[in-house]
C-alpha cells in the first residue's frame, strides 16, 4: 500500500508519507515530530497515532519500544466546554 | 573543541542570532540546547505578532521584525508554509483610563509608520461580530498585526543556520562558563568541553541562570504564564482580540483552533510549567465576558511556558560590560517570539560591531544600574 495512504493520525489527516519524509531530515524526537506535524495535537490528543508513531521509532532508530519515549501527557484529558467550565464554577466550590 | 561563538538556546532567539550570524559571514557557530527544538518558551507562545506598544523601542523592534516575518520564507528558503497570517490585533478597552492611554499609544505608534487606529465599539464589532462589545468601551486595531506557526518559523531559523553551517547540540546543557581574567575561555557542558571567547546568552526562562555561570547577575527572572488550545472549527476569528484589563489574548489560529491565554497576578517567580485548574476557571470568566460564542469550543489541551521577564518589560539585547565577548538576548518578557528576526540582526550588528540599524542603547544591561528607567511597558499580558 502507498505511504501517502496510510493515515497514522486521524485527527490531522498524517500519512506515514509525512513521519518518514520528517525522519529521512532527522527528526526522531516524538516532541520535535509532534510539532512539526501536529501529530497528537488533535481531538484525540495522540490517543491514536501515539503508539503508531512510537512503533516506527522504534522500527526507523533500531531501539525496543520501551526506550521510546511518548509525548508529554497534557490535560484535559476529554475535551470540555468552555461554558461548561464556567458554569461548573457555580456548583462547585 | 573550539568554536568562534558558542549560543545558549535554540529557541527563537538563538535560531535566529545563530541564522544571523553565519548570514555575516561568521563561522565555527555552535549553538547548545539542554532540550529539544523549541522546548521551551518558543514553542509553547502565543505566536502573536504585535506592532501596538506603549515604548518606542518595542514598537521599531516589532515593525522592522514584521517586515521580516512578511519574507521570512523566501528569505530563509523554507520548503513549508510559515502560517504568517496578517489579520490584525484588536485591543479593546475596557475602561476609560485604558482608552486615554490607548490613544497616546496610537499617536506614538503613528509617529513611528506604524498603521494602528483607535476606533468604536461598532467599528469592533464589524471587525469580529462574536465580541461582546457591552464589555468594552473602544478599542484600537492594527490590520498587519498577526500571528505565525512558532514551531515552523524556528525550524526555519535552525534550518537555515544549520545549512550555512551552524552547528547544533540538542539534550546537552551548558554546566560552567569558565572565565579567566575577564575574558571567557570554556563553556563546559554535562557532554563536552568547548573552548571559545564568545558566549551569546538567549536560554529564555534561564536567562539569569547562564548569566550567574559567568558571574553575571542579569536582572531577570523566569515567570508562569499559562495558555490553552480549543477543537478546530470553520473561521470565526481573523483578529487576535487581547485586553489587558480584562487579563486576555485570544487567537484563531489557520489550523482553526483556538489559542488563549492569561496572566496569573500575583504569580512568584519560578521554573514551573506546571498548567492549573484555576487558570482554565478564570479564562472561562474571562471568555464568557468577552467571546461568549467561543465558549461553545471544547479545550482539548492546556499546557504553560516561561516569560523571562526584565524590570521595564523591555528586552536586554547587550553585550556585558564586566565581561567583553558576553552577549545577551534575554529579558523579552513574553515577547521574544515576535522581535526574533531583530534580536538575531541586531546582536550580530553588536557583535561584528558594526553600525545597529536601530538604536537600541536603551535595551543596555547598564540602563538598570541607573537610578531612572526611561520607559516601562505597560502593554503586558
Amino acid at each position: 500500500m502507498n505511504k501517502k495512504d496510510i493515515i497514522i493520525c486521524r485527527c490531522e489527516d498524517i500519512t506515514l508519507a509525512d513521519l518518514e519524509h520528517l525522519l529521512a531530515l532527522g527528526y526522531t524526537n516524538i516532541e520535535e515530530i509532534k510539532r512539526l506535524l501536529r501529530v497528537g495535537m488533535g481531538p484525540c490528543q495522540g490517543n491514536t497515532c501515539g503508539q503508531i508513531i512510537q512503533r516506527e521509532l522504534s522500527k526507523y532508530l533500531k531501539k525496543p519500544l520501551e526506550e521510546i519515549p511518548t509525548t508529554k501527557v497534557r490535560p484535559l484529558s476529554i475535551g470540555v466546554k468552555i461554558k461548561d467550565i464556567f458554569e461548573g464554577q457555580e456548583h462547585e466550590s | 573543541m573550539r568554536a568562534n561563538y558558542v549560543i545558549i538556546g535554540a529557541g527563537i532567539s538563538g535560531t535566529s542570532i545563530a541564522y544571523h550570524l553565519a548570514k555575516a559571514g561568521e563561522t565555527n557557530i555552535v549553538v547548545v540546547d539542554k532540550a529539544y527544538l523549541s522546548n521551551g518558551a518558543t514553542g509553547r507562545c502565543g505566536a502573536g505578532v504585535r506592532q501596538q506598544w506603549a515604548t518606542k523601542m518595542n514598537c521599531l523592534l516589532a515593525k522592522a521584525s514584521v517586515e521580516f516575518f512578511e519574507n521570512a520564507q523566501n528569505i530563509l528558503n523554507y520548503p513549508d508554509d510559515l502560517e504568517f497570517q496578517q489579520e490584525g490585533y484588536l485591543i479593546v478597552a475596557v475602561n476609560d483610563e485604558e482608552d486615554q492611554h490607548f490613544s497616546k499609544s496610537v499617536d506614538l505608534q503613528n509617529a513611528l509608520g506604524i498603521p494602528s487606529r483607535k476606533i468604536t465599539k461598532a467599528e469592533a464589532k464589524q471587525i469580529v461580530p462574536h465580541l461582546n462589545t457591552d464589555a468594552i468601551v473602544s478599542a484600537t486595531f492594527c490590520p498587519s498585526d498577526g500571528h505565525l506557526n512558532p514551531f515552523k518559523m524556528n525550524d526555519a531559523f535552525y534550518r537555515a543556520a544549520k545549512a550555512l553551517g551552524v552547528q547544533f547540540y540538542f539534550f546537552e546543557e551548558v554546566k560552567e562558563i569558565v572565565v579567566i581574567n575577564q575574558r571567557i575561555e570554556k563553556v563546559i557542558t554535562n557532554k563536552q568541553t568547548i573552548e571559545t571567547h564568545n558566549v551569546i546568552n538567549a536560554a529564555g526562562g534561564f536567562a539569569h541562570e547562564v548569566g550567574q555561570l559567568a558571574g553575571l547577575d542579569i536582572p531577570v527572572y523566569a515567570e508562569k504564564h499559562e495558555i490553552l488550545a480549543t477543537e478546530p472549527i470553520e473561521k470565526i476569528q481573523g483578529p487576535m482580540v487581547m485586553s489587558f484589563g480584562k487579563n486576555l489574548y485570544c487567537q484563531q489560529v489557520p489550523h482553526g483552533n483556538f489559542i488563549m491565554g492569561r496572566s496569573t497576578p500575583g504569580i512568584k517567580p519560578s521554573h514551573s510549567i506546571a498548567s492549573s485548574w484555576s487558570f482554565l476557571e478564570e479564562m472561562s470568566k474571562t471568555i464568557m465576558e468577552i467571546l461568549p460564542l467561543v465558549g461553545n469550543l471544547r479545550v482539548v489541551r492546556q499546557w504553560a511556558g516561561s516569560y523571562n521577564m526584565s524590570p521595564d518589560r523591555q528586552p536586554i539585547i547587550d553585550e556585558a560590560k564586566e565581561l567583553p565577548g558576553f552577549y545577551m538576548a534575554c529579558g523579552f518578557s513574553g515577547h521574544g517570539f515576535m522581535f526574533s528576526p531583530m534580536t538575531g540582526q541586531l546582536l550580530t550588528e553588536i557583535i561584528l560591531k558594526k553600525p545597529l540599524s536601530i538604536d537600541i542603547s536603551e535595551l543596555s544591561l547598564e540602563r538598570f544600574k541607573n537610578a531612572t528607567v526611561v520607559a516601562y511597558e505597560k502593554l503586558v499580558v
